[in-house]
């Protein structure tokens, strides 16, 4: 993985030395709170329900295991012994005060993070897809370009002050698993006409009020040209976005206003007056930052069935927690944050140190965070998983769910967040209880879940196959059902099905619409091509046909 | 007493006049709202002394660009402070159109700012009165950058760490 120069960390140490001083002259009185206020954001730290939150950069999800117990520490020392993963691979923590925040920055930047742009209105944590150099099917392994977008977009001087956030993800791989169609920027390395590597660039993507799937702006970008071809769309962006209402703030209400042709011209014409700038990206660069991401020292191993003869437990998880490796006798395993009784995307200090000392053992000393808020060792061998399985198991993190209903995509919700109008993690316990028996859940297959506590749509619930939104009526928690979202390479926004239901009823919902699947359903059809194939009618008709008990 | 401001990392009086605090026609330092420049302009390019122009956020910066010349001070307003139009007027002003002369950030300026606005070309600041004695401390805030930026030399390419 990347390692920190004495560049890096010396941007680090003098972040970490700014924001003490700013926050010295708050606590001082000097730095009135408007004006700390959008200091703060752009270290990641919002004030909320109960505490200042968190949040802190995980870049494209990628963890040392050093970095974990670090994160443990933090969790354990300035926090109530747990963090929250996040759908932008990041974490987060609840409970820090706000005078030891510079010291957690500290100790951040002790192991090489930071919390830079982790809010605020400037471009975000780049994300990346969790099997990236690992998965068989990626044309290229797409995470030293999120590096070298990191840096590019690090204190980017022309661009901290934008109308609104800004989230870029980058994926190397046909299958979409970083939900980059619904990003201010996507970048998708492709093959150009002649057999070369370049990106082809989406915008105007988000989720929010106003969900939108991004479009192609730029079929094929040769690849020396990443980082202009970005600055003139953000400089775009930073000239033209709506400024007077947050709401329509972000590039999709742009994109949208201009038309995408009229986006796309000035994109361009931007770009080819800075193209030959000092942006261009050497083959030198790249090639220096691939080496941080080259293949750990694999063993030469043959593919094994490692759940033969196993007992049931471990062939479920063996199933469902782990997937193919490029490399023959490997395999990816993920760590499952969805058990029943836990906030989902929550992983407690000693958990935290646990994966850590997994990943030493048995994955080359690395973790991943998955943006459906799991974790995950990309690298490990086929043969080690039994017994990896059996130190997950014990620690309560093998639920063998991933991919299925009851691995939710979840926000904090009304329990944490100050945004929110609704809980979301007292309705994933819900959803847990009416859906405990394994033998169903299996045999749903495939299907993604996701829920927001409010518009802003954190748990991306435009994009689940079931999405569920969280709102309030007449200071009551209420529900509002979507069906056929989905975040991959053939994203949807999901569609309303009707009045929205109260929190008792959500589960009782989600049984009805699940029967329909399940009745309707052709041989191997997936859920979501269920409802893409019948539309929402069937299931809107047996949601609302009587009042769903409580 | 005099407005002050931080110019080249000092703390100067303020040298220049807006229209509605000088008589036009002499020969002070006067500094316009575009659209008095606008307005008027062939009368200023003919006065004699010095013209500054003031660009709002929603000024695009283009418009400045085949009377630049004849400025010796170009300001970028920041009416709050999530305004950010400025920065990108800034580096068009000095990356593409080359100016020279002083490029001043007025309205909404904290220390805060300052450090990036300076990564934009601006080299004076319009602060309030109890930041100016403590802000040039805020210019060395980062003593590395990631991006190339006309305070590092419009030929500075992105940093390549391969090559020493």
């Amino acid at each position: 993985m990347y390692r920190y120069d004495v560049i890096d960390k010396t941007l680090v140490d003098e972040r970490v030395a700014q924001f003490r001083d700013q926050t010295r002259r708050f606590l001082a009185g000097e730095l009135p709170e408007d004006e700390f206020r959008g200091l703060r954001l752009r270290n990641g730290l919002y004030i909320q329900r109960h505490a200042p939150m968190l949040r802190v950069a995980i870049p494209y999800g990628l963890l040392s295991s050093t970095q974990l117990h670090a994160l443990a520490a933090i969790a354990r020392r300035y926090d109530r012994g747990y963090g929250h993963f996040t759908t932008r691979q990041n974490i987060q923590y609840n409970w820090p005060k706000l005078e030891e925040v510079p010291d957690i920055l500290a100790e951040l930047a002790a192991v090489e993070m930071h919390a830079i742009q982790t809010s605020g209105n400037c471009i975000r944590n780049t994300t990346s897809d969790h099997l990236a150099g690992v998965t068989p099917d990626e044309l290229e392994d797409p995470r030293p370009w999120c590096e070298i977008i990191r840096q590019w977009s690090t204190f980017h001087p022309e661009f901290t002050y934008l109308p609104r956030k800004f989230k870029i993800a980058v994926t190397g791989s046909p299958r979409d698993r970083a939900a980059s169609l619904v990003h201010d920027v996507g970048v998708h390395i492709v093959r150009g006409a002649d057999g070369e590597l370049g990106f082809e660039i989406l915008a105007g993507g988000g989720l929010g009020r106003t969900p939108v799937i991004g479009q192609v702006i730029r079929e094929f970008l040769p690849r020396e040209h990443l980082l202009s071809y970005l600055e003139a769309v953000l400089r775009i962006y930073n000239r033209e976005g709506r400024r007077d209402n947050l709401t329509k703030a972000r590039i999709k209400i742009l994109v949208r206003s201009l038309g995408l042709e009229e986006f796309t011209r000035r994109v361009e014409a931007e770009w080819e007056l800075i193209k030959d700038g000092g942006l261009s990206v050497t083959e030198a660069e790249v090639a220096r930052v691939r080496g941080f991401f080259g293949p750990p020292a694999y063993r030469s191993l043959a593919d094994i069935e490692p759940a033969a003869g196993r007992e049931t437990a471990f062939r479920a998880w063996y199933r469902y927690n782990t997937t193919e490796h490029k490399v023959p006798g490997y395999r990816a395993v993920y760590v499952s944050l969805k058990k029943a009784d836990a906030a989902p995307g929550d992983a407690t200090d000693t958990q935290m140190d646990l994966i850590a000392d997994l990943a030493d053992r048995y994955s080359f000393a690395e973790v991943r965070v998955t943006h459906t808020q799991n974790l995950l060792l990309a690298d490990v061998e086929q043969e080690k998983t039994f017994e990896l399985w059996r130190a997950l198991d014990a620690a309560g993190l093998a639920t063998p769910n991933i991919g299925t209903l009851t691995d939710m995509i979840c926000c904090p919700g009304l329990d944490f967040c100050s945004l929110a109008n609704a809980g979301s993690i007292d309705v994933a316990k819900l959803i847990n209880e009416r859906f405990d028996d394994y033998d169903y859940v299996y045999d749903l297959g495939e299907i993604d879940v996701k829920m927001s506590g409010c518009m802003n749509a954190c748990g991306h619930h435009h994009v689940g196959n079931i999405g569920i939104l969280g709102v309030e009526k007449h200071g009551e928690e209420w529900y509002q059902i979507t069906i056929g979202g989905a975040a991959g390479a053939d994203a949807s926004l999901g569609t309303v099905i009707g009045p929205s239901v109260a929190k008792a009823a959500v589960p009782e919902t989600l049984a009805r619409l699940l029967a329909v699947y399940v009745e309707q359903r052709h041989d191997g059809e997936r859920f979501i091509d269920t409802v893409r194939r019948l539309g929402v009618k069937p299931f809107k008709e047996r949601v609302y046909a009587a009042p769903a008990a409580a | 007493m005099p407005r002050r401001l931080l110019r080249d990392g000092k703390v100067v009086v303020d040298d220049w006049r807006a229209l509605s605090e000088t008589p036009a026609a002499d020969d002070t330092a006067l500094i316009l709202t575009f659209d008095q420049w606008l307005s008027e302009r062939d009368r200023w390019l003919v006065r004699g002394g010095p013209l500054g122009v003031i660009l709002a956020p929603a000024h695009q910066a283009e418009l400045l660009a085949p009377d630049l010349a004849r400025f010796a001070l170009v300001g970028a307003e920041f009416p709050g402070p999530s305004e950010g139009r400025g920065y990108t007027q800034g580096r068009l002003l000095r990356e593409r159109w080359k100016f020279t002369g002083e490029l001043r950030a007025t309205g909404y300026v904290r220390r805060d700012q300052l450090f990036f606005l300076a990564r934009c070309g601006f080299n004076s600041f319009e602060l309030p009165d109890g930041e100016l004695e403590t802000a040039a401390a805020a210019l060395a805030t980062f003593s590395a950058e990631y991006q190339p930026s006309n305070d590092t030399g419009l030929a500075v390419k992105l940093r390549h760490r391969s090559v020493p």
